[in-house]
């Protein structure tokens, strides 16, 4: 039996009731009768019949299956789940930036296109770069966007030799992804026993047919890569350029800028580090910057500042276009008010909160959980399961066991460096109290492991559903309502 | 003090003292010497609440709401007043990807909604969880045909809108494909021509309904070519006119894609949006993004889980077809709200009335004796004319009377010279349509 306010929308439709209010007719006469018959579709849509309240409630309830940023504390590691700030929201839901098509010549949005050109300064003057393009629509995205023009860089010298890309055997999954994508090798490097990137591996794969090399830091550990600069210079020598993932910028925010380590090229996520919301996955945005001799390179389209008056250009020695546009224009704003109201003043102040708040953490709960680096982490630490290894209690256990207690799980499993990686990144936006009461409960997780392993492997149990059937998902591969109706005929 | 972090004073000094350091710069030890950053990053001072909202009002009049009789992509469809209250609720607008589905039932059951919609209105087996945009849709696709045949040429028709096709030709340069495009004839892809470029090295063929002129194309013809090539037909769709026009699916598609913008979502200067992606069930380990279903917890109640994720970059990495790692969910959630409240009849609704207005102004200013349609093809929201006036005054005599569009299509091309885009929604009135005839008829 399903409850009501659980059913899908499709099973509260009733036929000929509606949810919408449309103009009345004023030309008739081309009614859709008048349209060719072999045009149309034959049978109407499967869509949900239901007025605007059966909607309003709908939606409303299974908001309430959610946990976002605003219901508790969410340390989810390599995601920055910071605040998302209000007056974002409000500045982005205002009407002259919404109804503003994208094609309007430049002469109506020079509001916009402003916005563009200062947040992109900003963005450079906190990376060390030349210049931004807005346009990537998520981090992947500037990746593959940085990933063409590393391409490009070379091809353009006459150099077609360099197609691999060094990706550390830490680094986030879109790296090798991207680099794939962009129709070039992958040379994976194993990192040293901390994660870092070890110089000899390194050495070793350098030759006249790298194109460059991705590099996250800090580190999918939360370990900053303090031979940055020697790394940076190696692969320079040898002909290739620094690619920077900046899914944790938010770490070295005020400390060190990706350019003056030698950084060729970067994305950042603006829906980490400046606070974008988050959406349940998307949209973001992955604004991607280089250096003075790669600005010619950007994707198209772009802004240019002439005087005071803004243009909107292409060039035809960039990598191309990406986007049919300047990528998600709503979230790259909310990115901008955020600055805005941190200001020079408090931006410095981001990294150095995030880090003291993360090692706090790891201090701890380092005698209930495997710490095995030395030195301190930055943004985010990185524990290796339980220290009691005996109860057969695993990293899920724990993080199942978290969701009971109304706090998110920390990101499990990744990174793959560890067997039971437990990665948590509490930001700077949480208390030192909310993050006392987390380690009380992870502290109570670690006794109750022992004192009540069964319990823990069975958790969550105070959720609004428990352990899901994973293989069953992926074996009757029910993904719509149609399906479903099929199977409930079986 | 600041309002976004909550640390005092004395918090800062406990945690030093538990961390046993004197000052926090201590914990970046591991910086260089030589590149730390000892100075205030050289951005604007820090501003209030209230000096940012006159900074961006200020902003704002910088730039101008027109009515709005542009397309080519982009389209002003009504957007429901329920849309913003629902999509702001913090547990859609603030939670990350599904990856606990225990405490993220919320956003993993309206995906496998849009999912459900969106199969719906395609025709197809199954939808994916959403992509970035349509163009981005379009470029997977590709990759996606280029997986599934091991075939490395990409045919495009020249009816595709160009800003597609410049994506896809990003997309595939890079990856080391090769495109080759179907001519146009009339305002609709020369089939004829498709014959002779049809081999075994062809992967698929991309075609687009409405195309860029907004003409109604048929595709059986290219179906049946291009599939006895082995090859498959993409077919990029506005979806919002599938509420009435012939599935992808009845077309002979075998991956529907494009962009959802026309369900509900603002323009907002072209994002964010989403792309859709939809396919046969065969070739679902081969589609890109996320995907939802339907399971059951231990306790046998009904709950939705992200799953087929082996397909993913996080596993698959170097071996991976597409490097998409999210969606563009909470779009997503725009889309299944908008189609909730519209359903069958709703849509079917906004398309006559985008329908009728579409041809009562194409009437209107052919009427005029200084346009006439570019291709005497059917249409339905938007519509290309051919002028001799110069199309530099139409605009700037538009823009002057508060209309954006017709766009001259010239941008695109020598080929498009006194070409003018028109696209007429629901939102359109007659009166607003009868202002715009006006102020081009005085036009010489």
């Amino acid at each position: 039996m399903i409850n009501y306010y659980d059913a899908v929308i499709f099973e509260k439709s009733v036929k000929d009731r509606c949810g919408y209010s449309l103009p009345k007719d004023f030309a008739p006469k081309y009614s859709l009768e008048t349209m060719d018959s072999q045009y149309k579709r034959e049978t109407p849509p499967l869509l949900p019949e239901v007025s605007e309240i059966d909607v309003v409630r709908h939606f409303s309830n299974i908001s309430q299956k959610n946990f976002g940023v605003e219901t508790g504390f969410y340390p989810l590691g390599s995601c920055t789940m910071k605040y998302n700030p209000k007056i974002n929201d409000e500045i982005a839901a205002m009407k002259a930036f919404n109804n503003i098509h994208p094609l309007q010549p430049a002469s109506t949005v020079q509001g916009i296109l402003k916005i563009h050109d200062e947040l992109q300064k900003i963005l450079s003057e906190i990376s060390g770069l030349k210049e931004f393009s807005l346009n990537p629509f998520a981090g992947a995205h500037g990746e593959l966007a940085g990933l063409m023009i590393m391409k490009k860089y070379h091809e353009d010298r006459g150099d077609f030799l360099r197609r691999k890309v060094i990706v550390p055997d830490s680094a986030h999954g879109t790296n090798p992804a991207s680099t794939a994508v962009c129709g070039m090798d992958v040379i994976e490097i194993k990192s040293n026993a901390i994660g870092r990137v070890d110089l000899a591996a390194l050495k070793a794969v350098l030759s006249d047919e790298i194109a460059g090399m991705m590099l996250t830091n800090p580190n999918t550990l939360g370990m900053f890569e303090k031979d940055i600069c020697e790394i940076s210079k190696l692969v320079h020598d040898h002909g290739g350029l620094m690619y920077y993932d900046g899914a944790n910028l938010n770490a070295i925010l005020g400390k060190v800028r990706p350019g003056d380590m030698g950084f060729d090229i970067m994305h950042i996520n603006l829906h980490k580090t400046f606070s974008t919301p988050h959406g349940g996955g998307g949209p973001g945005s992955g604004p991607v910057g280089v250096s003075e001799e790669l600005v010619h390179l950007l994707p198209n389209p772009r802004v240019k500042k002439i005087e005071d008056y803004y243009y909107v250009q292409s060039d035809a020695k960039a990598i191309g276009r990406i986007s049919s546009h300047f990528g998600n224009f709503l979230i790259w704003l909310r990115a901008y008010c955020y600055v805005l109201t941190l200001g020079r003043e408090q931006l410095g102040k981001v990294g150095e909160l995030a880090t003291l708040n993360s090692n706090y953490i790891r201090e701890a709960l380092k005698e209930d959980y495997m710490s095995p680096l030395t030195g301190y982490s930055m943004h985010e630490c990185v524990f290796d399961g339980l220290v009691d290894q005996t109860t057969g209690v695993r990293t899920l256990d724990v993080a199942k066991r978290l969701l009971d207690y109304g706090m998110h799980a920390p990101t499990i499993y990744f990174p793959l460096l560890f067997h039971q990686s437990i990665m948590i990144e509490p930001t700077e936006t949480e208390s030192k109290q909310t993050l006392d009461k987390f380690i009380a409960i992870m502290k109570k997780i670690a006794q109750e492991a022992k004192t009540n392993p069964e319990m823990l492997k069975s958790a969550p149990h105070d959720t609004y559903v428990r352990r899901i059937d994973e293989v069953f998902a992926a074996k009757k591969m029910i993904l719509t309502y149609a399906d479903y109706l099929k199977y409930l005929n079986e | 003090m600041f309002k976004y972090f909550p640390h005092t004073d004395s918090d800062i000094e406990a945690m030093k003292k538990s961390l046993n350091i004197n000052s926090i710069d201590e914990l970046f030890e591991d910086v260089p010497k030589g590149v730390f950053f000892s100075r205030q990053y050289q951005v604007p001072e820090m501003m209030s609440e209230t000096e940012i909202r006159t900074y961006f009002e200020n902003l704002a009049k910088e730039n101008k709401e027109l009515v709005c009789f542009a397309g080519l992509g982009t389209y002003d469809h009504y957007s429901p007043a329920v849309i913003p209250f629902l999509t702001s609720r913090q547990e859609f607008l603030t939670a990350y990807t599904p990856y606990q589905p225990e405490v993220a039932q919320g956003t993993l059951q309206y995906i496998f909604e849009f999912q459900s919609m969106i199969q719906a209105l395609t025709g197809m087996d199954i939808s994916n969880a959403s992509m970035y945009d349509g163009a981005t849709a379009t470029a997977e696709a590709c990759f996606m045909a280029e997986a599934i045949t091991r075939r490395k040429k990409i045919l495009i028709s020249k009816t595709v809108n160009p800003y597609t096709t410049d994506v896809i030709r990003t997309y595939a340069h890079y990856k080391g494909l090769e495109i080759e495009f179907v001519p146009e004839k009339d305002g609709t892809s020369d089939w004829e021509s498709l014959h002779e470029l049809v081999n075994s090295d062809v992967a698929c063929l991309v075609v687009q309904k409405p195309n860029f002129y907004g003409v109604i194309e048929s595709f059986e013809t290219a179906a049946s070519i291009i599939h006895s090539a082995g090859a498959l037909l993409i077919e990029n769709a506005d979806i919002s006119t599938l509420g009435i026009l012939k599935t992808p699916r009845d077309d002979g598609a075998d991956i529907a894609c494009g962009d959802c913008q026309s369900l509900g979502i603002p323009m907002a200067f072209g994002g964010p949006s989403l792309g859709y992606m939809a396919t046969l069930k065969v070739y679902v380990r081969r589609m890109p993004g996320r995907i939802c279903g339907l399971s059951f917890d231990v306790d046998g109640k009904r709950a939705f889980v992200l799953t087929l994720q082996a397909r993913e970059q996080h596993i698959r990495r170097e071996k991976a077809n597409s490097n998409i790692c999210s969606n563009q969910s909470l779009m997503a959630l725009y889309v299944t709200i908008y189609l909730s409240l519209m359903g069958p009849l709703g849509l079917a609704r906004v398309n006559e009335l985008s329908y009728e207005g579409a041809h009562y102004l194409a009437e209107k200013l052919v009427k005029t004796g200084k346009f006439k349609l570019a291709f005497d093809k059917p249409f339905l929201k938007e519509f290309v004319l051919e002028t001799m006036i110069n199309v530099s005054l139409i605009q700037e005599a538009l823009l002057k009377n508060g209309f954006l569009g017709g766009l001259p299509l010239r941008e695109f091309g020598e080929e498009y010279e006194n070409l003018i885009a028109f696209a007429v929604t629901e939102k359109r009135t007659k009166a607003e349509i009868d202002r715009l005839v006006k102020v081009l008829e005085g036009l010489s």
